[in-house]
């Protein structure tokens, strides 16, 4: 999953920007969540749920922090600048399975969490604006901070057996 | 669409009903919804102005998880509910969906027939080379070595070419889509929902639990190495030596799509329903 970065003017588009990603990611985890939820994987489902919660919370972090600016709006306008790629913690729906564990889980939202990481850390150092710059800053502080939260969740959720995709009554079985 | 008032006010999630999808954890089908939802955001579409409407299979289950209005239809005749909405209500916005089989073994006859009639709106066949709902039976577009306990050995047939159909049977809109892609695949359908005429976009959207080889296709995607062209001809040619992981528009034509001449006289449908009544 490639991450172009979009052009960042100033404070309201990095604002605009960060909280897409968590709203993004928020979607993301719901519907993973959805999908264990409906597929019985119940453990799972609420990794994923707590997952959204987190998310969703530091997406009203910047809301609160955008005050009176129109930030929905203008996120979704620049949701076309990211042609070829997707937002950085995007979560690969592709890489879900059904009989995946929270082990994997984690291991998706590190991944994310490594990729909105690098991301601000970019734009911290490369921003000309001084406000963006120093925004960028913080949100490189709390990315690296999630990051280090899924390695200490990881602690909890060992890496399965690596006969952890192994079902007896298989679906393509059943022709 | 040219004729739909559109509104800027929605939010992808806007278009989401609130029932939870069932498809398969891992089924690329979730980002086809995604990308239908930014989509419809982008065009700023209001819902109760826009239909969606499908035929039978795991695809043809999206109608349900959007807030539009839909139409989960007959197998294979998608195309054929889609054509009578647009006809008699051209004010709305039409987004058929469908899937390789659904589309293009039994409804393959009516897709032919719309490329032709170039009825304003847009087809998307979310293609996993598969049946996916009935088990995993090899499809029309389904390699002819998928060496399966439904089909062993492989079918040994040569898989349909959608593209290159419905450029031949006459569509305005080529397009070639990945699901896993749902910004790339959002502004595609965008395109494809305001160019007029018959658009058709083509989803390669994985079926991980029949096919769970085709989560390597994102691996293999990579964007068309040229740009649209408005020549059927050329187009032809680069879509039949493509090697069919290639994605973007790669047709744009010009015909002018069809519009009904309407009576002046609109007739109650109480009144057609007379001529039903046991």
């Amino acid at each position: 999953m490639s991450t172009s970065i979009p052009a960042i003017f100033n404070l309201a588009d990095l604002l605009a920007i960060a909280y897409q990603i968590e709203a993004d990611a928020v979607e993301r985890y719901t519907l993973l969540a959805d999908q264990m939820e409906t597929h019985n994987n119940t453990e799972l489902m609420k990794v994923f749920r707590d997952l959204a919660r987190a998310e969703g919370i530091h997406a009203e972090e910047i809301l609160r922090l955008a005050g009176d600016i129109d930030l929905t709006g203008r996120a979704n306008s620049l949701r076309s600048s990211w042609p070829e790629g997707e937002s950085p913690e995007e979560v690969d729906l592709g890489a879900a399975h059904y009989l995946m564990t929270p082990w994997h889980a984690l291991q998706l939202s590190l991944a994310g969490e490594k990729r909105a990481l690098a991301f601000f850390t970019s734009i911290a150092e490369t921003a000309k604006d001084a406000k963006v710059k120093e925004m960028a800053a913080e949100f490189v502080e709390e990315e690296a901070e999630h990051v280090n939260l899924v390695y200490r969740l990881l602690r909890k959720y060992p890496k399965p057996a690596d006969s952890w995709s192994r079902d007896g009554d298989p679906p393509s079985a059943q022709g | 669409m040219s004729s739909v008032e559109t509104r800027t006010a929605c939010k992808p999630g806007d278009y989401k009903s609130d029932i939870k999808p069932i498809w398969c954890p891992g089924c690329g089908d979730y980002h086809v919804l995604l990308s239908f939802t930014r989509a419809f955001a982008q065009l700023g579409l209001v819902p109760e102005e826009t239909v969606v409407v499908s035929g039978i299979g795991c695809s043809s289950r999206i109608p349900a998880y959007t807030s539009c209005y839909g139409f989960h239809g007959v197998h294979g005749r998608s195309l054929a509910l889609a054509t009578g909405l647009k006809v008699s209500r051209p004010d709305l916005t039409v987004v058929v969906a469908s899937g390789d089989g659904d589309g293009y073994s039994i409804g393959g006859n009516h897709f032919l027939h719309a490329c032709r009639r170039n009825i304003d709106m847009t087809y998307v066949v979310m293609d996993n080379r598969v049946y996916g709902m009935t088990k995993g039976q090899p499809s029309p577009t389904t390699e002819p070595d998928f060496d399966t306990a439904l089909s062993p050995g492989g079918t040994g047939l040569s898989p349909f070419h959608p593209l290159v159909i419905a450029l031949a049977a006459g569509a305005n809109f080529v397009a070639r889509a990945f699901s896993g892609e749902p910004n790339g695949t959002a502004s595609i359908l965008a395109e494809a929902i305001r160019h007029p005429g018959f658009s058709f976009v083509e989803v390669l959207s994985p079926c991980v639990t029949f096919r769970p080889d085709e989560r390597e296709w994102k691996n293999l995607m990579h964007p068309a190495p040229v740009a649209a062209t408005g020549d059927p001809g050329k187009a032809a040619r680069r879509i039949m030596t493509d090697d069919g992981f290639n994605i973007g528009i790669l047709y744009r034509g010009s015909r002018r799509p069809f519009q009904a001449k309407m009576g002046a006289t609109r007739v109650d449908p109480a009144e057609l329903e007379k001529d039903f009544a046991l």
